[in-house]
């Protein structure tokens, strides 16, 4: 058989190499372009206005800080909405994570890297777990990941308030600050932006060449599908929860290397921003397509934005109407697109307001 | 004559108070393609469902090869070298051709890789495109999602994933409903080449022309239970439209 004559495969065997990428890919390959070319824009025009201040190496550090932490989260967040699930609770757990990582801290002492070390390892252990519950409760519990998340939104940040009583913690170790806050690598790369850049790497390296990644894309793209050829869904749910979890508990201690304070009542809009940069990056909000570069690239347009407006003398707060602003045209533009692109494509319900894996088409007889 | 290679006997199945089987027998020969006709709601769909490990059996009996099974799950059947091509072909959109080929079944690379979850995607590709050579199906582009191409595409890719992990059965159900002529004709023309294999298939229709090209042996379901079995050229499109509405029961009581 694996000799069968040319001319009997001829008319029925059509395998024709045509370069990796179909129409679907091409899109997103397409959106992630058209945002590099709209921070590109953004960049350029903020660069001729104010050549003296906007343009300088302290202000791209500044620019790369303030994006590091959020870069740490949208990895995370980027794997979950791929699922067509959605994490609103990273800003409180990086808050609890931050918590709990400088009681502890505080309790062992010391200004050393011991105690740093200490409080990143109880920072991301007190994320994953955060994020186990959630996977849990979303896989095994069949509660509808919005629910799910909004649930732990309130009740991480609840139990942080009760330990702290409401107060701000500030015992972060003068190690973590002066080399991982406000420290640089290779005398001008600020070091928060090196582990971002870490991690990242590594999200991308999980995400596109790893199982791993393949079953994120799979069970958002068609988890019944997914079911019936053995992969186990439930369980790579709770995993794509928990890396969310953990991602958010190292942001936790990122956030205390950086703020020095548990920022509390600072993180409430933390989890919809990140969402905001994973759309802006072609992401999709209903599962099986998205990037982490994108992510990165989405999450960059609002803080070089706001960056950009205090340095016109444009009022900051025009930043958050113009992201509002770009989200919409950005993921009303992919939708017309992708529509077009598949067959037959009717507009499908948002995943994450139902139940994990309910999306199946009915069998009939 | 040898043993068949799956045989059901006195399957039912009640869904609360529907009927959906009620006691039918099953048998399948190795190599042999066999069709599953019937009305609608005649258990078709529900029979295959019971076979191929996705649903249980109220009662009765499934033999493989000779001996009693227990498939609580599409994965059990699989492992005895059943596959199933799904009326909804059950493929990820979003996934490629050799994405959702290999989905569940992914070679791993070599070595530490492997264990760290990184995949050979060089010998995946290569595998399915020998796959989808040798099976005859039409797939232009190995890595586009499938989301994006036509329904004969999809269900050769179906098809094909369905024949390169079976090793002894194959299930499609209504693997030819809407399709256009030379897709159905790839389809029918593939299913051949799996049973030339030595696999056995069942096929599940409401084309009688379809049936009549391909099947060597027809069972026709009435009400929940296999009322007679032909071999096709026994019988002609009139007598099976007759057995599918009933009318050998009706002669019988």
């Amino acid at each position: 058989m694996s000799t069968a004559s040319a001319t009997d495969t001829a008319d029925v065997a059509q395998v024709v190499e045509e370069p990796e990428g179909g129409r679907l890919r091409g899109l997103a390959r397409l959106q992630v372009l058209q945002i590099v070319l709209l921070l590109f824009v953004t960049v350029a025009v903020f660069s001729i206005l104010r050549p003296d201040t906007f343009l300088t190496l302290f202000n791209f550090r500044g620019i790369l800080q303030n994006t590091s932490i959020l870069a740490v989260l949208g990895v995370g967040m980027t794997f979950v909405i791929i699922t067509g699930g959605i994490d609103l609770s990273i800003g409180s757990v990086l808050v609890f994570s931050g918590v709990v990582a400088d009681k502890v801290m505080a309790a062992q002492g010391g200004q050393g890297w011991g105690t740093v070390l200490l409080g990143a390892g109880v920072a991301v252990l007190s994320g994953l777990a955060w994020g186990l519950l959630n996977g849990f409760l979303v896989a095994k519990g069949k509660v509808a990941p919005l629910i799910v998340t909004l649930g732990s939104l309130s009740a991480a940040l609840g139990f942080a308030q009760i330990i702290t009583g409401g107060l701000d913690l500030r015992d972060a170790p003068r190690k973590l600050v002066d080399k991982i806050g406000f420290g640089n690598v290779a005398g001008q790369v600020p070091t928060l932006a090196v582990i971002a850049a870490l991690v990242v790497v590594g999200g991308m390296i999980l995400l596109h060449r790893t199982r791993f990644g393949l079953y994120t894309y799979a069970v958002g793209s068609n988890a019944e599908a997914g079911r019936r050829v053995g992969v186990n869904v439930d369980r790579h749910l709770i995993k794509v929860y928990a890396l969310a979890g953990l991602l958010a508990g190292f942001g936790g201690i990122l956030n205390l290397a950086f703020f020095q304070s548990t920022t509390i009542g600072g993180q409430s809009n933390t989890a919809l921003n990140v969402i905001a940069g994973v759309a802006i990056g072609g992401t999709s909000l209903f599962g099986g397509v998205g990037t982490v570069f994108g992510t990165v690239m989405g999450l960059f347009i609002p803080i070089v934005l706001q960056n950009g407006f205090i340095q016109i003398n444009v009022q900051p707060f025009w930043q958050q109407v113009v992201v509002g602003a770009v989200l919409v045209a950005v993921v009303y533009i992919d939708q017309a697109r992708r529509t077009a692109a598949v067959r037959g494509g009717s507009r499908p319900r948002l995943p994450f307001l139902s139940r994990s894996g309910s999306r199946t088409r009915k069998e009939t007889e | 004559m040898t043993t068949p290679i799956l045989e059901a006997r006195g399957i039912s199945k009640v869904y609360g108070h529907v009927e959906a089987l009620s006691g039918t027998n099953f048998d399948l020969y190795p190599g042999e393609v066999t069709a599953l006709i019937g009305d609608n709601g005649a258990g078709k769909s529900t029979l295959v469902r019971i076979l191929s490990g996705a649903e249980q059996a109220t009662a009765g009996e499934i033999l493989f090869e000779g001996k009693p099974v227990h498939l609580h799950s599409p994965t059990d059947a699989s492992r005895l070298g059943m596959e199933t091509v799904f009326q909804d072909l059950a493929l990820a959109p979003h996934l490629s051709p050799v994405q959702n080929m290999y989905l569940g079944r992914e070679v791993m690379a070599r070595g530490l890789l492997g264990h760290l979850g990184f995949m050979d995607k060089k010998r995946m590709r290569e595998g399915s495109r020998s796959a989808f050579d040798r099976l005859g199906a039409t797939v232009r582009n190995l890595g586009g999602p499938v989301g994006a191409m036509s329904g004969g595409q999809r269900q050769g890719i179906a098809v094909a994933r369905a024949a390169a992990w079976a090793e002894k059965v194959v299930f499609l159900d209504e693997p030819t409903a809407a399709l256009g002529v030379v897709q159905t004709k790839n389809v029918i023309e593939l299913i051949r080449r799996v049973s030339a294999e030595g696999i056995g298939v069942v096929f599940i229709s409401h084309s009688m022309p379809h049936v009549m090209e391909v099947a060597d042996r027809i069972q026709v379901m009435w009400r929940g239970r296999r009322v007679v079995t032909y071999r096709k050229e026994d019988t002609s499109m009139e007598q099976l439209v007759a057995a599918m509405t009933g009318a050998l029961e009706r002669v019988a009581s």
